[in-house]
């Protein structure tokens, strides 16, 4: 029983690969037109990914500065001390008081006669607080929590740079989306023409094979292979697209990165999203398919 | 086997092809329908096959109403019957041995068992060695020797033949028919519409005969 149904499906398999390859060019340049509509979508994915993946290399963590009022005492700061060091979100915490932060500024800036000047350390005892890469909000909330401790005088976070990160990668995220929308509709309609073609040019088959016993899903199967075998094709061309154009991208790409010395490389699509492009090509494929052989077969009524 | 209870069938266009036709045939018996053409006898034989629906009336076939069966129940009735068309309908981008594979592909036969039945199939109707020549390359009797292989394959056990012997000379003629009497005497219940007299010379089985839509024989 099971074996006679995987022979059906074989020889259906075989027969759409056939059919395929008996109009070469056409299906090749219908191939084609897929791979390129999913490699669009697929391509900026791919370099969301590694646009990622180089903002997490480069990362500097969130940080958010606590100046302190300039009557805070040694209680205060212990005090805050604690709370950082009871805090989930704090990674890190370093404390600098005032006298190393006049220090600091004599050294770095070349300020040194301005601040030999200065009647008294205008500067604040402050802390730097390193937190866990959580998102903005979460860190904005915890800076206002922090403004309302005893003798903080400021609580800063710059969050600019992370909230324009943030907004570009969902910038990237809802074009990824439109774009697959997009496509997707135009890869079915293109399988749904496809099959209609090839259901008239079959029509007499179909009639006939109506006549002799067969069942609507006897008849819809080859399409239906056909309809997939062409997706998974597309799919397979559109990662190949991909590979290929991150190859370019990947040498020039050195070429500056060495300017710079820094390692930068590009990579191509990860294992797991390999298959579901393929996977998810194949189904539209299919998908076109179906819709086509719904839309049509009905028509096809013996007489 | 077959029962016709008060069958009508009328077209869309008003014309009544099928008037109100009472009708018994036996397991195992072979049946001519003849008439002039536009009798009705393609309508009668669509019928059985469910190609074509009754406007009213019933049609049992071994006691089931198929005037009743769904549209996805059809395909299992016409999987019981063989049928030989008055235009063939074969398929001319196959071979030979496609073509009779077809109705086996459709019951989910093994490539080996498949095999064997094809070239019995092809052996009864003198085509054995042919099975890789595509359709074209035939002539008119050979054509309508493929299409009766290919209604017997799958061992139907009722078998209907609409006008085979249509165009031929009356020695190919006569062939087709020892054919159609080989088929029913290993049980077969077998139909076949003509309006060829002499096809009915010293025949010895039943005849109904059509006329404008009606019995009269």
């Amino acid at each position: 029983m099971i074996r006679t149904w995987l022979n059906q499906h074989w020889f259906v398999f075989i027969l759409a690969l056939k059919r395929l390859l008996s109009a070469p060019v056409t299906n090749l340049l219908s191939i084609l037109v897929m791979g390129i509509a999913i490699s669009l979508p697929a391509g900026v994915y791919t370099l969301m990914e590694n646009l990622h993946a180089i903002s997490g290399q480069t990362s500097i963590s969130p940080q958010i500065s606590l100046f302190l009022k300039q009557h805070a005492t040694q209680d205060d700061i212990d005090h805050i001390r604690t709370k950082l060091t009871e805090n989930k979100l704090v990674v890190h915490f370093q404390f600098i008081s005032k006298d190393q932060a006049l220090y600091q500024l004599q050294l770095d800036n070349g300020l040194n006669e301005v601040v030999q000047n200065l009647a008294h350390n205008p500067l604040p005892d402050a802390f730097t607080v390193d937190t866990q890469d959580v998102n903005t909000d979460a860190i904005d909330q915890l800076r206002t929590d922090m403004q309302t401790w005893p003798a903080i005088e400021h609580a800063q976070f710059d969050s600019a740079w992370a909230k324009r990160l943030e907004a570009l990668l969902n910038f990237g995220r809802i074009l990824i989306l439109v774009l697959f929308t997009l496509l997707s509709v135009a890869i079915v309609a293109i399988m749904f023409n496809t099959i209609r073609l090839q259901i008239l040019t079959r029509q007499k088959e179909i009639e006939v094979s109506k006549l002799i016993g067969a069942t609507d899903p006897f008849i819809r199967r080859p399409f239906l292979y056909f309809g997939a075998i062409q997706g998974f094709a597309g799919g397979v061309t559109a990662w190949l697209i991909i590979t290929f154009v991150l190859q370019i991208l990947n040498d020039e790409l050195q070429a500056i990165a060495g300017l710079y010395a820094m390692d930068l490389q590009l990579r191509s699509l990860e294992y797991g999203d390999t298959v579901s492009l393929l996977l998810f090509a194949t189904w539209l494929g299919w998908l076109g398919a179906r819709v086509s052989v719904a839309n049509h077969l009905w028509q096809i009524e013996p007489r | 086997m077959i029962q016709f209870r008060h069958v009508s069938k009328r077209f869309p266009d008003g014309y009544m092809a099928l008037n109100n036709i009472d009708l018994n045939i036996d397991a195992g018996e072979m049946v001519f329908v003849t008439g002039h053409s536009g009798a009705g006898k393609s309508t009668l034989l669509k019928l059985i096959a469910a190609i074509e629906r009754p406007t009213s009336g019933s049609i049992a076939i071994n006691g089931q109403n198929i005037a009743q069966l769904k549209p996805a129940a059809l395909p299992f009735l016409r999987r019981k019957i063989g049928f030989v068309f008055q235009d063939h309908k074969l398929l001319f981008d196959r071979n030979v041995f496609e073509n009779v594979l077809l109705p086996l592909q459709i019951s989910g036969f093994e490539q080996n068992t498949a095999a064997s039945r094809i070239r019995a199939a092809l052996d009864k109707v003198g085509l054995l060695g042919k099975e890789k020549v595509l359709p074209v390359t035939l002539s008119g009797g050979e054509h309508q020797r493929l299409c009766i292989a290919r209604a017997i394959v799958h061992r139907p056990a009722i078998l209907i033949a609409d006008e085979p012997t249509g165009n031929l000379d009356s020695a190919y003629a006569q062939d087709i028919m020892a054919m159609f009497y080989s088929f029913h005497q290993v049980g077969v219940t077998v139909l076949i519409a003509t309006h060829d007299a002499g096809l009915l010379e010293n025949n010895k089985h039943r005849v109904i005969a059509l006329q404008q839509g009606k019995l009269t024989a």
